[in-house]
């Protein structure tokens, strides 16, 4: 679990794929290439330590279940976007920064309100009537009407454990 | 036994405690702004922590800022600045 064991060519790999993933679909790394590059150090580092991308500026529990919701992009990554025009780490920003516009400033973490969200949640589990329960991306979004969801996010390409039911059948 | 925090000399505006992770840039820019000010301080990236220490440090962090959030920087056992918050920070230091 050595930190150092991380090298530039690691870390210009997966800045690289992030930003033409973010550019294809619509998103935008910070334009600050090198706290960019630093928060992508601290993926890699996370990646390592924990076997999951756990954001870098949130503490890791080590179990990944517990940790699903900060796993990068984060869930709260769109709503921080929308509201203060950056994700908590920083790492994705709106247009307005990445014009310099404005200037990305910390924002409070999201995380923190969830557990009411997640009560909510359980409440649209139930007798529908649906032929199909409908999916959601807690990352970006996306739905989908289908017995599980997709082993992939065809929009952002997170992982079949960031699917929630939304609609019950 | 209470963990060992990192020391950073300079001068002495009180008793500054700053909770951090390793990998995180917010952190990083605390301490550089600390460093910048030449501000006596002391720091633990509690992701680096290991089991027990970690959890102890959780607790202790947990009591000035019960969401547990990076950075956290405690001031005389009382006052506390969540966050990189830049203009506070210059504040209660310049």
């Amino acid at each position: 679990m050595n930190d150092k064991q991380i090298n530039d060519k690691d870390i210009d790999k997966l800045f690289n794929s992030l930003n033409e993933d973010a550019l294809s679909s619509g998103y935008n790394l910070n334009p600050d290439t090198s706290f960019t590059k630093s928060l992508v150090r601290g993926l890699l580092v996370n990646e390592k330590r924990y076997g999951y991308g756990a954001c870098p500026c949130r503490l890791a529990s080590g179990n990944k279940q517990e940790d699903l919701d900060i796993i990068c992009p984060c869930d709260y990554r769109d709503p921080d976007l929308d509201q203060y025009g950056a994700c908590y780490c920083a790492l994705y920003v709106d247009e307005e920064i990445k014009s310099g516009k404005k200037k990305v400033s910390p924002i409070p973490d999201r995380r923190f309100v969830r557990d009411e969200e997640k009560i909510d949640n359980k409440n649209k589990i139930g007798n529908t009537g649906l032929k199909y329960p409908v999916w959601r991306c807690k990352v970006c979004g996306y739905l989908c009407a289908r017995e599980n969801p997709p082993a992939v996010c065809p929009v952002c390409k997170a992982k079949k454990e960031r699917f929630e039911i939304f609609i019950g059948k | 036994m209470a963990i060992e925090k990192k020391h950073e000399s300079g001068t002495k505006k009180g008793d500054v405690i700053l909770y951090a992770l390793s990998t995180c840039q917010w952190c990083r820019k605390t301490k550089d702004l600390l460093s910048e000010l030449g501000i006596d301080y002391y720091y633990i990236d509690v992701d680096l922590a290991i089991g027990d220490d970690q959890k102890e440090l959780t607790e202790e962090i947990k009591k000035f800022n019960p969401a547990c959030s990076f950075p956290t920087m405690v001031i005389n056992e009382r006052d506390t600045i969540i966050g990189f918050d830049e203009d506070k920070i210059r504040e209660k230091f310049e």
